[in-house]
């Protein structure tokens, strides 16, 4: 048992359902208790869905614990397959159907007799898999099912394109900023002069699938999702996978590079270079900005960087390598993908951090006292208490992270709109300082910069008021180091004595 | 040709439960801000994990006193030790909020498994000194705010059995403080006494934000009645005394098993009465108490028609209109009968589950208004079937449509007004004053989109084929 308040990835069937809403006329029915539909709320209010979630649950209640399921799963997929006309019904497990341990594949292939769409059951652990784990597992299932249907039926293509062509895989629902995302990368493939075979799973219909071999190359565009897909199609087909998250202006270059040279292995006879050259020095506004004065004042500013691997990494190296800002430390959640993670940012970064436990996050924030945090939401609080302002880079996320206006973070655009994401959340740190030293509303009482509960110590009114008078930005630092000295001397209050001789202590 | 036909009697029906509610271990939100000194911890999946935390939104970043343990595959299989886990959790808690009271609910999870939590759970009070109430509020037995009514029951097992003699103690501690106001305060005392009819302890049930609390309590003041505690009080250490013959009273129809607990563990007498949700209602739960104690109610009539004075703007918007229940969280009969006298006609009242013994004077209620308002009695379906209703939704066109959120943005993207039925839950909806809140929930929808019905916006998604 862990004590757990809030969790980054949700569990596997999240993701699971995550691939089949994405999919065009697929519907997932969840073997689940009542009350587990919460998935239907969420698609429907964050992304502000306008068509019925395809998502319905069997539900287990009482009467399936003393006697099964027995008919009920059966009945509901094939009713929901004579209402809606699906052309695959995904069963789903949730954690309580993991340990009813009931023969849902019994139940899949029964209802496949009757049904006449598709069924399959989603092959995931849900004590093993993440939201994340599951998503990229179900979307292989999906496209592996449908490459072997196409494949029996002898309907599988067997030339690729004509002109150079790209399947963009992960793209998905509920996925942070993807839409943008998509829409960024198919623009960047026209001009590019490569056309999209298919986009999947948001917006693709099964049926579509059995097209994928036909392109040239698979771009995987996030780390969480699409990498399995990509790899069992270089494994069947030996079509070539490009897994560089065009984020950020030197990755995106890196990524047109890979792809030039993908195509013109294959006979396509491409030169991107001046392209790359026009886009990041004229087109893209992020290069002239980490020129410019704006981005002067930011280095070595400090910063730490927390969200999903593909975020958090590229975010590490833009701070880094294109804005010269200090990351002091960066971390991921993807525990189970540690290990690249490690390699893409550990030259970027003083320390890499892999947890996904809030509360090591919020302290590792308290001790280090960045300028900036790109997080996710909970990142957001924790420097909305710490008053360290917040640029949020990954999921979790609210519903004010699915904006409706355009903000990509991939492609050109992309790296436009992480400028003024960073940018804007110095700046507004700095002007805060600003209010501070020039005496603005420095009225409030009580200082907390720890997060974890607790300190031993206690600080008198006039210690208290002493420290209040320090400026905002370095009162953080001082009280850390006035508690620290008093903790050596074994002083129990800290006065306005103390904090002075503590202050004298360190020769500041 | 028979003339449209007016059913007698309520005509109630039961779906196949394939509908959309919240989790029942959702009432932790409200709860844990009600009783102040609580601890809740919720002993389940990441899945109830992920659902709480999206479900109370900017609550979660507010240092809730409430956490998950969450279950790992060692639980499951029994490799763990369900005490010795639960022990390390709960000292932990001990250790840094220090609450009066540990709230375990259960979940499907822990049924599943067969975690005798009501069996550990003594044991492991008495070693770490902290009272442990056990709640299962699962997913495979209820809907989303019966989990309140399974906490309510469990804690009503821990109300004092007797009045404590606390006071000579306590005059003997207050000595000279009493001999200071002496001849004051008494004279303070008996007059407050004084304007209480003398009637047998009343205790009320359902939690209720405070600032509803005090105007219920009010408002039984107004009548002579004196209400002795609430069932739950702020604070775990302040719940109310249960001696055997104390009469209870419900303030919302989910709460039957804290009613049957009540009356059958505490031997209670449970006044059964319409919800005072709405003037109308108010007024029936106030002249019920009263009928009860051999009161003769005063001022109801005035107090009831000034409040529809009050709200008539709200209610011409209303008037005339119908409204569709889907039904996800038991205040569907109450909110019901309270739109009927506002002059809507209900199409149907989807509700999760239906205690007819409990809600018997509300389902009455129902029907007498509407026979009197002459608008047809609607269809009572338990259990629903949220796709049937939605084809019964475009069937009937009702005027606005009382759902769950996963169904609101698609139908309004369909033309078809919404009320998300959650809010229903959170606002303040009880009593006189109240009233106001409910018709403002009601016909925001309708304003809303009365503001904007010249643009032509109606419908926003593409016509498909039919196949």
């Amino acid at each position: 048992m862990k004590l757990a308040y809030w969790m980054y990835a949700g569990p596997a069937h999240i993701g699971t359902l995550r691939i089949a809403t994405s999919f065009k006329n697929v519907h997932a029915i969840m073997h689940a208790p009542l009350g587990d539909d919460y998935f239907n709320v969420m698609r429907s209010m964050l992304s502000r869905e306008r068509d019925f979630t395809p998502v319905t649950t069997s539900v287990v209640d009482r009467n399936v614990l003393a006697r099964g399921s027995q008919e009920k799963v059966v009945d509901n997929i094939t009713r929901k397959d004579a209402e809606e006309h699906p052309d695959l019904i995904v069963l789903t497990p949730t954690c309580t159907s993991s340990i009813l341990q009931e023969d849902l594949h019994n139940f899949v292939e029964r209802a496949r007799i009757e049904a006449k769409g598709d069924v399959l059951l989603a092959d995931v652990n849900h004590y093993r898999a993440n939201e994340l784990q599951a998503g990229d597992r179900t979307l292989h299932q999906i496209v592996q099912y449908y490459i072997e249907k196409a494949r029996k039926k002898g309907e599988l293509p067997t030339t690729k394109t004509e002109k150079p062509s790209v399947n963009i895989i992960g793209i998905s629902t509920l996925g942070f900023h993807n839409n943008h995302d998509c829409t960024e990368l198919k623009k960047l493939m026209g001009d590019l002069g490569i056309e999209v075979n298919a986009v999947i799973p948001e917006g693709a219909s099964v049926h579509e699938l059995k097209n994928l071999p036909k392109a040239w190359f698979n771009l995987v565009p996030y780390r969480e999702l699409g990498l399995m897909t990509a790899d069992y199609l270089q494994a069947e087909f030996g079509t070539p996978c490009i897994d560089i998250t065009p984020m950020g202006v030197v990755e995106t270059a890196r990524c047109i590079r890979k792809i030039q040279q993908v195509i013109n292995e294959q006979g396509a006879n491409v030169n991107y270079e001046d392209y790359i050259n026009e886009q990041t020095l004229h087109v893209s506004q992020a290069a002239w900005f980490s020129r410019s004065i704006d981005c002067q004042n930011l280095t070595g500013k400090k910063a730490v960087v927390f969200g999903d691997n593909t975020h958090a990494a590229a975010l590490t190296k833009i701070l880094s390598r294109e804005m010269g800002i200090h990351v002091v430390w960066a971390g991921t959640y993807c525990k189970y993908d540690a290990d690249w993670f490690r390699e893409q940012v550990s030259e970027y970064c003083d320390e890499v951090l892999i947890t996904d436990d809030h509360g090591a996050i919020g302290d590792a924030i308290a001790r280090v006292e960045p300028s900036a945090i790109f997080g996710t939401q909970m990142e957001r609080h924790v420097g909305k208490r710490l008053d360290i302002p917040c640029g949020v880079i990954a999921a979790p996320i609210h519903v004010q992270n699915f904006p409706i206006g355009y903000k990509p973070f991939l492609g050109y655009e992309g790296t436009n709109q992480i400028t003024d994401l960073i940018y804007n959340s110095f700046t507004l740190g700095m002007e805060d300082h600003l209010l501070e030293i020039f005496g603005g509303h420095d009225t409030k009482e009580v200082i907390t910069k720890g997060i974890s509960a607790g300190s031993d110590l206690n600080w008198t009114k006039d210690g208290l008021a002493e420290l209040n008078k320090i400026p905002g930005f370095v009162r953080g630092k001082v009280k850390r180091n006035t508690e620290k000295f008093a903790r050596d001397r074994g002083f129990k209050d800290i006065n306005a004595e103390v904090l002075y001789a503590a202050k004298e202590a360190v020769g500041a | 040709m028979t003339v449209a036909q007016q059913p007698e009697a309520l005509n109630f029906e039961c779906e196949t439960g394939n509908y959309h509610t919240f989790c029942p271990i959702s009432c932790v939100a409200w709860l844990y801000q009600k009783i102040e000194d609580s601890f809740f911890l919720v002993i389940g999946t990441k899945t109830c994990g992920y659902f709480l935390q999206n479900a109370m939104g900017v609550m979660i970043f507010a240092e809730p006193r409430y956490a998950m343990a969450e279950l790992e595959e060692g639980d499951i299989s029994a490799q763990l030790n369900d005490y010795e886990e639960l022990k390390r959790l709960c000292e932990q808690i001990k250790r840094d909020r220090n609450p009066s009271v540990i709230v375990w609910i259960g979940t499907c999870t822990t049924e599943i498994i067969k975690m005798d939590l009501e069996g550990l759970a003594p044991k492991l009070e008495s070693e770490i000194g902290i009272p442990i109430v056990v709640a299962r509020a699962n997913g495979l037995d209820y809907a989303f705010t019966q989990g309140e009514d399974t906490v309510l029951a469990a804690m009503a097992n821990r109300c004092p059995s007797e009045a404590p003699v606390t006071e000579n103690e306590k005059n003997e501690r207050n000595a000279i403080q009493k001999l200071l106001n002496f001849g004051k305060k008494k004279e303070d005392v008996v007059q407050e006494e004084s304007e209480y009819v003398d009637h047998p302890p009343l205790v009320l049930f359902g939690s209720l934000p405070d600032p509803v609390v005090t105007q219920l309590t009010l408002e039984l003041k107004k009548q002579g009645i004196k209400v002795s505690g609430w069932l739950p009080a702020k604070r775990f250490t302040e719940l109310p005394v249960l001696e055997e013959g104390y009469y209870v009273a419900g303030v919302n129809p989910f709460l039957s098993r804290t009613a049957t607990t009540l009356m059958r563990r505490r031997k209670c007498k449970l006044i059964g009465a319409p919800f005072p949700i709405g003037p109308d209602g108010t007024r029936a739960w106030i002249e019920k108490i009263c009928s009860v104690f051999g009161i003769t109610p005063k001022g109801l009539d005035e107090r009831e028609a000034q409040i529809w004075a009050n709200v008539e703007e709200y209610v011409k918007l209303i008037r005339g209109k119908s409204v569709f229940f889907m039904g996800d969280n038991l205040l569907e009969v109450s909110l019901a009968r309270f739109l009927v006298r506002c002059g809507m006609t209900v199409q149907e009242v989807g509700i999760p589950y239906m205690d007819k013994r409990y809600q018997a004077a509300e389902l009455a209620f129902l029907e007498k208004a509407c026979q009197e308002m002459g608008v047809p009695l609607p269809k009572i379906v338990e259990k629903p079937d949220n796709y049937n209703q939605v084809q019964r939704i475009y069937d009937l066109k009702p005027d606005l449509v009382i759902t769950g959120m996963a169904h609101a943005n698609p139908l309004e993207a369909r033309g078809i007004n919404t009320k998300w039925s959650v809010e229903f839950t959170f606002a303040q909806i009880h009593g006189f004053g109240n009233a106001r809140d409910i018709l403002e929930l009601v016909t925001r929808p309708l304003r809303r989109n009365n503001n904007l019905k010249d643009l032509g916006w109606d419908k926003l998604v593409r016509e498909e084929a039919k196949i």
